[in-house]
C-alpha cells in the first residue's frame, strides 16, 4: 500500500493512460460490429448486439462504481481522474443498447416501442434507468460541476446506486428461468453498495464514539439528536 | 374463441414431385457441404451424423429452410446450459445408442421400444414444419419421423386415458445440476392433441439423425406449440387420466400454460407474442394462430377459452 501511495502519474502519464483506457472501452464496441460485419453473431444476431450492449452497460456501470472503493483500498487516489470516462462508457453503451432495440430489434415501430415501456416492466424498468443516467452523463464535465456545486452535483451523482440497481431488476426480470447471471451481477453490486455503506457505519461509530468514562446515557442522546 | 385465421398450408404449397428432388438433392449437397466444412463450428465430431432416408410428407410447408448451421447451434436444451450455444458444445457427451423408451400407463400393452425399433416402427418422412419459441423467434426446420399416433397405436390407449406425459432423459453427470427446471424435463399433451397426425415422433433432422443437441436421439415436436411443448430426448411416455406436470408450467404457472398453443393474442406476461423473428430475417414478422396450422388443430379446442387455457 505503501508502495502504491507513492506511486502517483505525472500529467502525461495520466493522458497516456486515459487514451489507453478510451481504447480499451471501445474494444466490445468494435468487437460487436466486427462480428456483425462478418456474420459471426451465431443465428440471432439482433439479439446478440441487444444482450452484449446491456450487458456492456451494466459492467461499465459497476466498474464505475469500484473505482472509489478501489481508491480507499489501494490508496490510488488518482484512479478518480478515470472514473468520469467510465462513467460516459456506461452511457454510451447504453444508448447503443437502446439503438439496437429501437432500430435493430423493434424496427422504429414507435407503437411496439411505447406499448413495451408501459406494459413490459423489464423495459420500464431500464428505460426509468436510461433516462436517469441522461442527466448524469450531461452533467459529468467540469462546467457542470462548477455550475451545480460540488454538494448538488454530488446529490444528483448518488442516483448512480438506484440506476444499477435498476440494471439489475431489468437483466432480472428479462431472464426466462436462469438467474444466475443476473445474479452474479446483484451480488457485485451488493458488495460494491455494501462496502460504502459499511465505511459509513464505521465513520458514523468514530464520530459518536465518546471519551471514556462519559455516561452511557449522554450517547443515546446524541444518537437520538442526529 | 373463433379462429378465422386461413391455414397455411394449402394444395399449392403441396411440393410437386419436382421440387422434391430438387430439394433432397439440395439437402444432401447442403448437408455434405456442412460436414466437410461447417461440422468443426457446431460442435459436431467429423463424421457423426448418420443420414436417415426420408420421403417428404404432404404436412410440410414449402417456405424457406433455416439454414443447417443456425438449427444445429441456436438450442434451448437447458440441460446442456442455458446459453443457446451451449447444447451444441456440450450435448455431444450424451449416448444415444443403446437407448430405450419404455410407453406405459393407462394402456393395454405397456412396451419398451429401443431405438433401432422405433426407426423402424413406420415410414420415416420429413415434415417440414414451422418452430415458434415463445422467446419471439421462429425456424422453418426439415424434420424426420412419424405421427406420434403411430407408436401409442402400439401399445393401444385405454378408454380412461386423457393425457400423454413425455419424460426427458436426465444425468447428473453430463447435465446441469443447477435447479433451473425441475429435472428431469416433463411435458404433456392431451391425448387427442397427442394422436394428432402432425404430433410428430421425430428421429431426425436435415436428412441426418437427430444431432444430440436438438434432442437425439428421439423427441417430440408439436408444431403448433411453443418449442418447449416438444419433450427431447424421451425415454419415457406415460398415458395418464389426470394432466401431467410440466416442466415449465410447473417453474412459472402464469408465464407457460399446460397448453401453450402458439397464440399472437396471449402476450406472455414479460413479452409480446403478436410478431416473431424468423431467424435470418431482420424485421419481424406477424405470428399466426397456432402457428399458422389452426386449420388443422383448431378444432381440437372448441369451446374453449384460449385466454384462459393458454
Ligand atoms: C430504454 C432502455 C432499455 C431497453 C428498451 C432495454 C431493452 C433490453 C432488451 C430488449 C434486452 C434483451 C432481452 C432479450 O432478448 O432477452 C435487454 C437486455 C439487457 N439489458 Fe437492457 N434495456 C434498456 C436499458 C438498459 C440499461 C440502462 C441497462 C444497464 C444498466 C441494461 C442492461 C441490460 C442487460 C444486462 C441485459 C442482458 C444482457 C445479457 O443477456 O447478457 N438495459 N435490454
Amino acid at each position: 500500500m505503501s508502495v502504491a501511495q507513492r506511486w502517483t502519474p505525472t500529467p502525461g502519464q495520466l493522458s497516456f493512460m486515459k487514451a489507453a483506457l478510451f481504447a480499451l472501452c471501445l474494444v466490445p464496441l468494435a468487437l460487436l460490429v466486427l462480428d456483425w460485419d462478418r456474420d459471426a453473431l451465431g443465428a440471432n444476431p439482433i439479439e446478440a448486439v441487444a444482450h452484449a450492449t446491456g450487458a456492456w452497460t451494466l459492467r461499465f456501470l459497476l466498474i464505475t462504481l469500484a473505482i472509489t472503493p478501489l481508491r480507499r483500498l489501494t490508496g490510488l487516489h488518482w484512479l478518480l481522474r478515470l472514473r468520469r470516462m467510465l462513467g460516459l462508457f456506461a452511457f454510451a453503451y447504453g444508448v447503443a443498447h437502446l439503438l439496437a432495440y429501437v432500430w435493430l430489434d423493434q424496427y422504429f415501430d414507435w407503437t411496439a416501442i411505447a406499448m413495451d415501456i408501459l406494459k413490459r416492466p423489464y423495459i420500464t424498468v431500464g428505460f426509468v434507468a436510461l433516462v436517469l443516467m441522461t442527466p448524469l452523463a450531461l452533467t459529468s464535465n467540469n462546467r457542470m460541476i462548477r455550475q451545480l456545486g460540488g454538494r448538488r452535483w454530488q446529490a444528483l451523482h448518488r442516483s448512480v446506486y438506484a440506476i444499477a440497481l435498476l440494471g439489475v431488476v431489468h437483466f432480472w426480470w428479462l431472464v426466462k428461468a436462469d438467474v444466475l447471471d443476473p445474479l452474479i451481477y446483484a451480488v457485485i453490486l451488493a458488495g460494491l453498495l455494501g462496502i460504502r455503506a459499511w465505511w459509513r457505519q464505521q465513520e458514523r461509530i468514530r464520530q459518536l464514539s465518546t471519551p471514556p468514562g462519559a455516561p452511557p446515557g449522554r450517547r443515546v442522546i446524541r444518537i437520538a439528536a442526529r | 374463441m373463433l379462429i378465422r385465421q386461413p391455414t397455411d398450408i394449402v394444395p399449392s404449397e403441396i411440393t410437386s414431385p419436382e421440387l422434391f428432388r430438387a430439394r433432397r438433392q439440395f439437402l444432401r449437397l447442403g448437408a455434405g457441404a456442412a460436414l466437410a466444412g461447417g461440422a468443426g463450428l457446431v460442435g459436431l465430431p467429423a463424421g457423426a451424423a448418420e443420414s436417415l432416408p426420408a420421403r417428404l410428407s404432404p404436412l410440410s410447408t414449402d417456405e424457406p429452410l433455416t439454414g443447417r448451421k443456425d438449427v444445429l447451434s441456436y438450442n434451448n436444451y437447458y440441460e446442456f446450459g442455458t446459453d443457446k450455444s451451449d447444447p451444441a458444445a456440450n450435448a455431444g457427451v450424451m449416448k444415444t445408442r443403446p437407448w430405450e423408451v419404455r410407453v406405459e400407463g393407462l394402456v393395454a400393452k405397456p412396451r419398451t421400444f429401443g431405438i433401432e425399433e422405433l426407426l423402424k416402427l413406420a415410414p420415416l418422412e420429413e415434415r417440414i414444419y414451422r418452430l415458434r419459441c415463445v422467446e419471439a423467434w421462429s425456424m422453418v426446420v426439415p424434420w424426420i419421423g412419424y405421427s406420434l399416433s403411430a407408436l401409442l397405436q402400439q401399445v393401444e390407449p385405454l378408454g380412461s386415458a386423457r393425457y400423454v406425459a413425455f419424460d426427458s432423459h436426465y444425468d447428473p453427470a453430463i447435465m446441469l445440476r443447477r435447479p433451473v427446471l425441475d429435472w428431469p424435463y416433463k411435458e404433456g399433451l392431451r391425448l387427442d392433441e397427442a394422436m394428432h397426425p402432425l404430433t410428430l415422433l421425430t428421429l431426425g433432422v436435415y436428412g441426418e439423425v437427430l444431432p444430440n443437441q436438438n434432442g437425439a436421439p428421439v423427441r417430440i415436436v408439436v408444431p403448433w406449440k411453443y418449442g418447449y411443448k416438444s419433450a427431447k430426448s424421451i425415454v419415457r411416455i406415460r398415458v395418464t387420466d389426470t394432466q401431467p406436470a410440466t416442466a415449465w408450467n410447473t417453474a412459472a404457472p402464469e408465464e407457460y400454460g399446460f397448453y401453450s398453443n402458439v397464440n399472437p393474442e396471449v402476450d406472455h406476461p414479460r413479452w409480446s407474442q403478436a410478431r416473431e423473428r424468423r431467424i435470418g430475417d431482420f424485421r419481424k414478422r406477424p405470428t399466426l394462430p397456432f402457428n399458422g396450422y389452426a386449420e388443422q388443430v383448431a378444432g381440437l379446442y372448441q369451446g374453449m377459452d384460449l385466454k384462459r387455457f393458454y
